[in-house]
Formats: structure tokens, C-alpha cells, sequence
């Protein structure tokens, strides 16, 4: 991806995006889904939206994953 | 009362054991807090290297989001709708505060001091090549430009926390008392601010999802 790639990706929105609130309050039910092979994303699209795009959810997204999965 | 109807086995064993009285509620309760421990020791530690917390202090901060995490699980049962399993559902309470202790601690050896605004990294953060800096230059001098001109002062100083200087969306949202959606609502309007600018400016060419 060239620099100006980066930067367009950062500034990029998705109007799919729930925000922070509504993705971590269905965060156990996204996180099962995931564990289970499931269709997350297709589920909750703007879980899925939101996630790409927020790093501290993101991580805590990674972190009940490993933490439900052991790995 | 929380009902176990649907639940999964050991979801109805969770709520049955910690709805009881006595040493079966005290065992269940203890269980689950050594659990809880567990979960958010290995959780402090996989952030670690992304934090200034180190050492004992990282256990202790486990310590603490894993007693939290457990008062509001008792607090809460109540509201376990059985949409997920019951041991999903208490974990996300202790990676929850995990990630707030984090915040918070932040603060206690900041790397970086609050409206430092250091533009010279902003190529850094934006993870832009030295070799493409120059060319890049006319360019992030109108990113600057809007957020000087086109931002609300709010919008300013948390973009600027947060994008130039890199402090953890956590750590500013404990500085400022806000919550994490509350910053990152600004970010992300920032963001769309930006990118229309720069694309009204010829910078860009193309809309973006916001506008499909």
C-alpha cells in the first residue's frame, strides 16, 4: 500500500460503524459466534465495521477471544 | 432471579451455583475470581509491551481489574440474558477494565505530556515513508491547516492527543473523564472532516465509504 493509501484508509469512515458503546456491549455474543466459526461479521456488520477501525476495541475484541479460546 | 432456561450445561451450572446460599455460592464465587485472575494476568501481560506498566505493577493491575471485573458480575447477574456463554459474558467485564486500569495508569509515567503537539512525528503516526515525506508535505500541511481552521477546539485537542501525539484513546479518556465512545465519536468526525477537506482541496480523488 503506498503512503497516501495509508492516509486515505486513516481518514476513511464507515457509516456502518456502531461506535464503541454498542460494539462492546454485544462484544460476548460477537466474541462466541467467532469461537464457534460463525458468521460474526455477517451477524453484527457494524460490529465488524467498527472493530477494523478502533484499535482499543479491537484489542479488547483480541484479548476475550484468546481469553474464551485459550489461545 | 435469573433464569437458566437455554442456557448452555455449565452457563445453567454458573448461574445456579452463584444464585445459591452458602459454601456453594462462596466456592462458585471463588472459582470464578480465580478465573477472573487468570484471564486478566495473561491480559496485562499480552499488552504489555504496548504500556508503560511493567513488573509487579502489571499484577497488580490484573489484581484490581479481576476484583472489579467480579463486584460488577455479582452486581449485574441480573442482566445475563443468555445470548452468549455465561463465562464469555463475566471475561468481558475483566478485559473491560483491564483496558481502563490500563488508561489510567497511563498517567502515572507519561511518555508524552497532554496538548504536546508534536506535528513533526504526525508522518510517523500516519506511518508515511522518509523517502515519501517531502511529497507528502503540501499535503499534511492541509490536514494541519484543518484541523487548526475546520476543528472545534475539542476536536482539536483530542485529535491531536491522540493522532500526533499518540497518547492510548484509553489514557485520554480517563485524563478527560470521558468514555472511549465519546473520543473516538470525535476522531471519527475529525476523520470525515479531514477527508472532505482534502478531497475539496484536490488532494484526494476519491469519496470514500462515507459517501456511498
Amino acid at each position: 500500500m503506498s503512503d497516501l493509501g495509508r492516509l486515505e484508509r486513516f481518514l476513511r469512515t464507515d457509516p456502518d460503524d456502531v461506535g464503541c458503546d454498542e460494539a462492546m456491549a454485544v462484544l460476548h455474543i460477537y466474541v462466541d459466534l467467532v469461537a464457534a466459526g460463525q458468521d460474526a461479521a455477517g451477524r453484527y456488520p457494524g460490529v465488524a465495521a467498527h472493530l477494523r477501525a478502533c484499535g482499543p476495541c479491537d484489542e479488547d475484541f483480541t484479548g476475550l477471544l484468546q481469553a474464551v479460546t485459550g489461545g | 432471579m435469573v433464569s437458566a432456561v437455554g442456557l448452555d450445561e455449565e452457563s445453567s451450572a454458573w448461574l445456579r451455583r452463584l444464585g445459591a446460599g452458602g459454601v456453594e455460592r462462596q466456592a462458585a464465587e471463588r472459582e470464578l475470581h480465580g478465573r477472573l485472575v487468570g484471564i486478566a494476568v495473561a491480559e496485562v501481560r499480552r499488552r504489555a509491551a504496548g504500556t508503560a506498566v511493567t513488573g509487579p505493577e502489571l499484577d497488580d493491575v490484573a489484581h484490581q481489574a479481576a476484583g472489579d471485573a467480579m463486584l460488577a458480575i455479582l452486581a449485574k447477574l441480573g442482566d445475563f440474558r443468555g445470548e452468549s456463554r455465561f463465562i464469555t459474558w463475566a471475561y468481558r467485564f475483566v478485559i473491560l477494565e483491564v483496558s481502563s486500569k490500563l488508561g489510567r495508569h497511563y498517567w502515572r509515567n507519561p511518555p508524552v505530556a497532554l496538548d504536546a503537539g508534536q506535528w513533526e512525528r504526525l508522518p510517523d503516526r500516519l506511518g508515511i515513508d522518509p523517502a515519501w515525506q517531502a511529497e507528502s508535505a503540501g499535503l499534511l500541511a492541509e490536514v494541519r491547516r484543518v484541523v487548526d481552521d475546520e476543528l472545534t477546539g475539542h476536536q482539536r485537542r483530542v485529535f491531536v492527543a491522540i493522532v500526533v501525539d499518540g497518547i492510548p484513546l484509553d489514557a485520554l479518556a480517563a485524563e478527560l473523564g470521558l468514555r472511549r465512545n465519546a473520543i473516538y465519536k470525535v476522531i471519527f468526525d475529525a476523520r470525515r472532516k479531514i477527508r472532505r477537506a482534502l478531497v475539496a482541496n484536490g488532494y484526494m480523488d476519491e469519496p470514500g465509504l462515507e459517501q456511498r
